[in-house]
């Protein structure tokens, strides 16, 4: 975190990322701040939230009020109301939430209102969602008349956020700010911190006052935002071009007040090259660094190659780009880091086209000669853009036939756009320290290396500049940080390819992918390994030892995991590993690094005890002691080699496709291997054998009571139950566990709980819940966790042959019970969620008692993320093909998504039994009555209606009439749909709120799911309306004031809505009788389930007990309310929860969300405890007294047929 | 009528003390001791192993899952300086000490010689007017031989003895070999008094879940048994202060103890059970019993019935136990 007590006058060097660096600049200068997460910005408003909550204040020695809104469209909203009442009020946002913005912007740039939004730029979702960076989002905003500043890197993060609102308080135009997401917002550099005093140069007051002024006032009264007519609308817009044309004046303006006062020079486009540059490239963002290097490099070569680098996108000035171009330039390559499908052309290009061509018709061309343009598209979704592609685009401006409307970075197959590039080419100087340390989220890794990157940025001389990739898994995750240092500010804006430092923190990452394949000949390869020096070269696989051979690397090892146990530190490997790249990367002499380390130790952990401090320094020295250099022989003697991927046995696409995924060579994939409209087979998350866990549940069988639990809560559906034909059992393997099954259902046959060992992620949520001890040591429950490696063998080689035995027949099976529902095959497997997920039982649970025939619109978040991101997918089918139909549109729309399913499943339904009428004749009226009133009001009668649909398809294919195909075609949607809503509650309870309700209003049959963590979880646990009082989220640091919103009651008075609110840990049997209920119930129907959450900061392997307290305490009462029961004459709203019982405290005490604000902030936390305490005996208190009520009149169906 | 008595060389206007309980976590409900007539409040413990704990997990939790998935690189809000330590417990010391016109003895429970000096230090700077160390140790290790344990508590002693210049008191496990000497040694060492006993909670066993609970019960009259013979037993043998506590719910209770040689009693369990105010009748009672009984002083009855006082010292010994079955078997 930078230090906000810097002196007005002294300009300090921080390390921090570009998200960091915007908000420092937009917390000093604004007055009123609103936000809402979005990926890659949600830290910028986290910045300022905690800021404004620690009490700092901004220029003019006030705290600037933050508020969290309800979605992007709705902080945009509150933007625009702040200025108008004349706030200098500012947010920040991405991608979808910056689209949301667009009508506000509109109305802001007409009625020239100064501000500026930071944008950390990222995809737009199209076919795909995509959390990376590319322009396409700022690209579509404009035509609002906003000014558009582009930033290339963190330092100018930090400068143009300071000039774009230097020139926004005099032009009057607002200004969009924006810098590449995650390349640009996460990468951490050291810069120089603009002071106090730097920013007062910059900002004028007296332009402050005139914004004021403007402001709406009672004292002096105006209207602003009128309706308008074709007299003088059109005018209006012309009114204010001179306002437009000012704003390159302003800006350069600003820039050279800038450069006097702080020393960085900037122009609105700036050009450095050969200055006699024959081709030059122009482009914005953070390739424009790598750019600059890579000209660097080629100049060096003779070469006449420039590159003028975009910063006022908008307006565009003709003139100054025309200025700053070289009038020997003979060729001009633009490039877009975004794709406008049916445009002559991306939009950069199309402007320098219409530069040249303008100035060119005008006479006022400055250049010799007319220059051939190309255009080209880039970097999209962050997709690597080295030199060599810089040099690639060069290249191909030399050619007298140079491609235009290019691609360069991928392998375009199937239309030819991309440009060959050299993937040898390299301009990284050898004074620069290169460093890849390969992780696993859980290590520390990556914090460990932040912390490298301080030590090195603050203490020393030296440029330093960090980057971290991460899968897209939330457990389990793999992480790889790319660290360089040097004597220069740092360009290289991409991944390091050729590393003079590997770092292996995990052993078994040798055997997944080849960590070598980035280290530079002579490099230094340090290996967290629990063979020692003289055991290590015969473990290492082939590949490796040929790498380390071949490019001459020296090995170091250490076996950190023991250092850690010795010295006290448990699991914790990242201060070992810290220690052991000092050591030997020689990026420091040894002693001074071994001191800094140290000292950061003292300076993280002092406040927690000496204790904790010396236990660090103690680990720092044993590592030192155990780091050991080893001898390479000359020659690979291995032979062991890296596994497969994916099974053999796994469908082409996934072995062709996924697999490359899988194994970090996606950006190997040409174009032709994609599908084009985003389309994929679901199930493929079974080929992706991660082998997380470090231990697995065993199963018990003399102790199993066959309750089937474990099953039910398990998060990954790793483990599973069955029941089958005894004779099923010949050809089991020999550890094969199975016991005969104890109710008299199945009699006769046999049991097997079985568990998934490479899926399972071992969180214990399955032996938390089991409830059969061993008489003899009650320590040994019917599952226990074990070691997995012993057993990795063998167990899926069980867990094979569980597979291959028979499901059951559906028919067969009481649904409704715990018990039942977990015979039933989960069409939602190994997905990428946290171990230990309170969110995916639930979801787990709809794809076995709805799956295979369920249409699913998903929300953005946490739920999209584990349901959808590649490479492999959760959604599965079952033996016949069938399982979920998914699809996520966005994070806003969800409800109105689903419902749109729903009414098309009806429309088909109708129109299906509208042709089966119809057809009477050729069908037979015994299967045609049969189908039109089959009941399908359970497995039995989902099944036949199934076979006559089948029947139905043979009898039209014999018959040739376009109402036969038309039937053919939807006679599908004869067997009922059961459409699933479900998302987090950001969504439900936030952004999506308006189209929720709208839903519920419908009437229509469907059925919403929602996830509530009271969070934000997928983007880091922000605060939502679900969030209860007292709890601290980010965006509520200080605890949020106010309760929650009782989202259940207000889904309650529409009367015609089933509502449950369930907690599965708490009560499985409500839970699943919720979900039987909420989907026989023709209406809209609500199901609120608790889910514990990494974000709640708990121990992940007791989240259902977590869940259990809850209930207990009343802070979670479970109730159904079912309008199907008015009819009968019954109390629709049957509370499914004892009385509170014991103090909120004994559910709060355990989780971080509380706590922490008792440790921050304990009078306050007493205040917002005692204030919790009373919503929870005022909620029960309603509760009971709807409990108690008599049963109501009947009022009128949850909707009725369209009038025809 | 004197109430008063002296207890680590604290001058207190009655023998009724509050011990260590959650009433003496607010100012408030302390005041409402101080009305009732308590003349004075140990103050609930600080448990150095519960604030490492909570520190350790407070940081564990807050960082678990950090810097794994692009989208939530952490999951909390940096909230600034966090009490990680024992500031909330020193404020409400400050505050009580200074606010109270009833000596406020602070109480401690520590794992590390660390943890025990700088606490003891800062329960001192607080204001104090002495410590009660609270040695909760249930000694499960078969290899640790008796003396190991004793040698723990001297320790401890020692450590907090030289740290700070206020009176100590320790509050003892009954479970010693020879609980005679120990306290002997420990007063020796430097205890200005011991507090008898400290009342282990005992787990119980939940019989449908098949596991281990942990049992908090309160105390009734019958627990003061234990202290009453042991304070009786150590009553002008030891040269330190004598506190009983466990069971002190009447006035009855506190006549005994104080006779067996108490020089305080420390009441908790009936406190929880009937509010501060409990305190005010229980000492209207006190007062009551010895106009009739025609006592003038708290100080005449101290000791009075002690096993160095009593005709038949044998009924503290083992002949009791002797005693106490011929009697059971004449009754049958």
């Amino acid at each position: 975190m930078s230090d906000a007590s810097a002196s007005p006058t002294e300009r300090k060097k921080v390390t921090i990322d570009g998200n960091e660096a915007a908000a420092y600049v937009a917390h000093k200068l604004n007055e009123v701040i609103a936000i809402y997460p979005i990926t890659p910005s949600s830290n910028m408003g986290e910045w300022a939230d905690e800021w404004s909550a620690q009490g700092r204040k901004n220029l003019w020695g006030t705290v600037p009020t933050v508020v969290e809104m309800q979605s992007e469209g709705g902080a945009a909203g509150a933007v625009h109301g702040a200025l108008q009442a004349g706030a200098l009020s500012c947010t920040f946002t991405a991608s979808q939430g910056l689209l949301l913005m667009i009508p506000n912007m509109f109305k802001i740039a007409g009625e020239l209102t100064p501000t500026v939004f930071h944008i950390a730029a990222r995809t737009v979702a199209t076919h795909a969602l995509s959390i990376f960076g590319d322009h396409s989002d700022v690209m579509s905003t404009r035509a609002t008349g906003w000014a558009m500043l582009s930033s290339n890197s963190v330092q100018e993060v930090m400068d143009m956020a300071c000039i774009a609102q230097a020139a926004t308080l005099e032009a009057r135009v607002p200004f969009i700010h924006f810098f590449d997401g995650f390349r640009t917002s996460h990468e951490v550099m050291k810069i120089e911190q603009l002071s106090d005093g730097d920013l007062r140069a910059m900002i004028d007051d007296e332009l402050v006052r005139k914004h004021r002024e403007r402001a709406l006032s009672p004292e002096h009264p105006v209207i602003r935002g009128t309706a308008q007519n074709p007299d003088v609308f059109f005018q209006a817009r012309e009114a204010a071009n001179t306002y437009y044309t000012a704003v390159p004046g302003i800006v350069e303006k600003a820039m050279q007040k800038f450069a006097k006062q702080v020393g960085r020079e900037y122009k609105l486009f700036q050009y450095i090259g050969a200055p006699d540059a024959e081709r030059v490239i122009v482009m914005m963002g953070s390739g424009v660094e790598t750019a600059e290097e890579t000209v660097e490099a080629l100049m060096a070569n003779g070469e006449k190659v420039g590159l003028l680098k975009v910063r006022l996108y908008r307006p565009f000035s003709l003139t100054h780009f025309l200025t700053a171009l070289p009038t020997t330039t003979r060729s001009i390559a633009v490039l877009d880091r975004t794709k406008e499908y049916g445009s002559s052309g991306e939009p950069l290009y199309l402007d320098v086209v219409n530069a040249i061509l303008e100035s060119f018709n005008a006479g006022t061309l400055p250049l010799k000669s007319i220059p051939k343009i190309i255009g080209g598209r880039y970097g999209l979704s962050s997709k690597e853009f080295t030199p060599a592609m810089v040099k690639a685009v060069f290249d191909e401006q030399k050619k007298p036939a140079a491609k235009n409307h290019f691609t360069v970075g991928i392998d375009d197959d199937v239309t030819h756009t991309s440009l060959p590039v050299d993937a040898a080419f390299s301009v990284e100087k050898p004074d620069v320290v290169r460093a890849i340390f390969y992780g696993l989220g859980a290590d520390g890794t990556v914090s460990a290396n932040k912390n490298s990157i301080k030590i090195i940025g603050e203490d020393t001389p030296n440029y330093a500049q960090g980057y971290f990739v991460y899968d897209s898994k939330k457990s389990g995750s793999t992480t790889v940080s790319h660290l360089r240092f040097g004597p220069r500010p740092i360009r290289s804006i991409y991944l390091i390819d050729r590393a003079s430092f590997v770092a292996c923190h995990q052993w078994f990452f040798l055997e997944k992918f080849d960590v070598l394949r980035a280290a530079a000949p002579g490099g230094t390869f340090l290996l967290n390994s629990l063979y020692g020096p003289d055991k290590v070269w015969d473990q290492l696989p082939r590949i490796i030892q040929k790498q380390i051979v071949d490019k001459k690397l020296k090995l170091y090892v250490i076996d950190a995991y023991d250092v850690a146990r010795k010295t006290g530190m448990g699991g914790r490997i990242n201060t070992i590993m810290q220690t052991c790249f000092f050591a030997i990367s020689g990026v420091l002499p040894k002693d001074e690094a071994i001191a800094a380390i140290k000292n950061s130790i003292k300076k993280t952990y002092g406040r927690k005890g000496e204790h904790v401090v010396q236990q660090n320094y103690k680990a720092v020295d044993q590592t030192l002691e155990n780091l050991f250099e080893v001898n390479v022989p000359a020659t690979v003697s291995s032979t062991i080699e890296m596994p497969p991927v994916v099974s053999p046995k796994a469908p082409e696409f996934v072995r062709k496709v996924t697999a490359p995924i899988i194994g970090g060579d996606g950006d190997a994939l040409p174009v032709s291997a994609i599908p084009a409209d985003g389309t994929f087979p679901t199930g493929t998350s079974q080929w992706e054998k991660r082998n997380i866990a470090m231990e697995i549940p065993v199963w018990e069988s003399e102790i199993c009571i066959q309750c089937n639990k474990c099953a039910l809560v398990c998060p990954h559906a790793a483990i599973r139950v069955k029941v089958y034909d005894p004779q099923a059992l010949s050809g089991a393997p020999a550890t094969y566990k199975s016991m005969d099954y104890k109710g008299i259902e199945y009699k006769g046959m046999k049991y097997t709980v079985q568990v998934a060992p490479e899926d399972c992620t071992g969180c214990g949520l399955c032996v938390e819940v089991c409830p059969a001890k061993s008489k003899k040591e009650a320590k040994v429950k019917a599952i226990n966790m074990k070691p997995q490696p012993p057993i990795r063998e063998t167990e899926r080689a069980n867990f094979e042959f569980f597979l291959g035995l028979a499901d059951v027949d559906r028919r067969t099976v009481k649904v409704d019970t715990v018990k039942g529902s977990q015979f039933l095959r989960p069409l939602f497997e190994f997905s990428g969620a946290c171990s230990g997920c309170g969110e995916t039982p639930y979801v787990k649970l709809v794809s076995q008692l709805f799956g295979d025939r369920a249409l699913v619109a998903n929300a953005t978040g946490c739920s999209s993320i584990y349901g959808g991101n590649l490479p492999t997918t959760p959604w599965a089918t079952d033996v016949n093909g069938r399982g979920p139909a998914w699809s996520n549109s966005l994070f806003e729309d969800n409800a109105e998504f689903g419902l749109g399913m729903r009414v098309t499943a009806d429309k088909l339904m109708e129109m299906a039994r509208e042709l089966v009428a119809r057809m009477k004749p050729e069908i037979g009226a015994e299967l045609a009555d049969a189908l039109l009133t089959a009941s399908q009001a359970d497995e039995a009668g989902i099944y036949e209606q199934r076979t006559r649909v089948a029947q139905l398809k043979q009898k039209l294919a014999a018959v040739k009439s376009p109402d036969a195909s038309r039937l053919h075609s939807i006679a599908d949607n004869l067997v009922k749909r059961s459409v699933w809503i479900m998302g987090g509650d950001g969504w439900a309870y936030d952004i999506g709120y308006g189209g929720l309700d709208h839903v519920l209003a419908s009437g229509k049959n469907v059925n919403i799911l929602v996830l509530d963590t009271e969070v934000y979880s997928n983007t880091g646990g922000q605060m939502s309306k679900s969030t209860p009082r007292s709890a601290v989220a980010k965006f509520a640091a200080a605890g949020k004031p106010t309760a929650k919103k009782d989202l259940s009651m207000m889904a309650m008075m529409y009367n015609n809505v089933y509502v449950a609110r369930v907690a599965m840990g708490s009560n499985d049997a409500q839970t699943v009788r919720a979900f039987i209920e909420a989907e026989a119930y023709d209406g809209p129907s609500i199901i609120i389930a608790y889910s514990h959450c990494i974000a709640h900061g708990i121990d992940m392997a007791r989240g259902m007990t977590n869940q259990k307290l809850a209930v207990e305490t009343g802070y979670w009462p479970l109730f159904r309310y079912n309008p199907a029961l008015i009819a009968e004459g019954k109390n629709p709203f049957k509370l499914d929860s004892k009385a509170p019982k014991g103090a909120l405290a004994d559910f709060a005490s355990l989780e971080t969300r509380f706590n922490v604000l008792m440790k921050s902030n304990p009078d306050r936390a007493k205040e917002l405890m005692k204030l919790a305490e009373a919503d929870i005996q005022t909620r029960w208190a309603l509760y009971e007294q709807f409990a108690q009520e008599e049963a109501p009149a009947p009022h009128a169906p949850a909707t009725t047929n369209e009038p025809r | 009528m004197d109430l008063s008595t002296t207890y680590l060389g604290l001058k207190l206007k009655n023998p009724l003390v509050a011990s260590a309980s959650p009433l003496s976590r607010s100012l408030d409900s302390m005041r409402h001791l101080e009305d009732a007539g308590v003349s004075a409040i140990v103050m609930y413990s600080i448990f150095e192993e519960q604030l490492t704990h909570e520190a350790e997990a407070l940081e564990h939790y807050k960082s678990y899952g950090t810097d794994s998935f692009a989208e939530a690189l952490s999951y909390f809000p940096d909230t600034g300086e966090y009490n990680l330590g024992p500031e909330e417990h020193l404020k409400l010391l400050s505050k009580a000490s200074k606010e109270l016109g009833i000596p406020v003895i602070g109480s401690l429970n520590g794992i590390t010689d660390g943890g025990w000096i700088d606490y003891a230090k800062q329960m001192e700077e607080a204001g104090a007017a002495a410590l009660e160390l609270n040695v909760y140790y249930i000694a499960t290790d078969p290899s640790m031989d008796s003396q190991a344990v004793e040698q723990r508590y001297t320790e401890i002693l020692r450590h907090v003895k030289r740290a700070v210049r206020i009176p100590v008191a320790v509050k003892l496990s009954p479970f010693f070999s020879s609980l005679a000497h120990t306290a002997q040694r420990l007063a020796a060492d430097g205890a200005d008094g011991l507090v008898l006993f400290n009342r282990f909670y005992q787990p119980d066993i939940d019989l449908d879940e098949l596991d281990v609970k942990p049992g908090v019960g309160l105390s009734d009259s019958y627990d003061n048994r234990l202290p009453m013979r042991w304070i009786g037993i150590l009553h002008g043998r030891v040269k330190a202060s004598l506190a009983a506590t466990s069971g002190i719910h009447t006035h009855e209770d506190m006549l005994k103890l104080l006779m067996v040689g108490a020089d305080v009693t420390m009441m908790c369990s009936a406190l929880l059970m009937h509010g501060p105010q409990h305190a005010a009748k229980v000492l209207h009672d006190l007062e009551k019993w010895m106009q009739e009984h025609e006592y003038v002083s708290v100080e005449q009855m101290k000791g009075s019935l002690s096993h160095k006082s009593v005709a038949d010292p044998s009924a503290y010994e083992r002949a009791n136990y002797m005693k106490a079955l011929n009697r059971f078997k004449l009754l049958v």
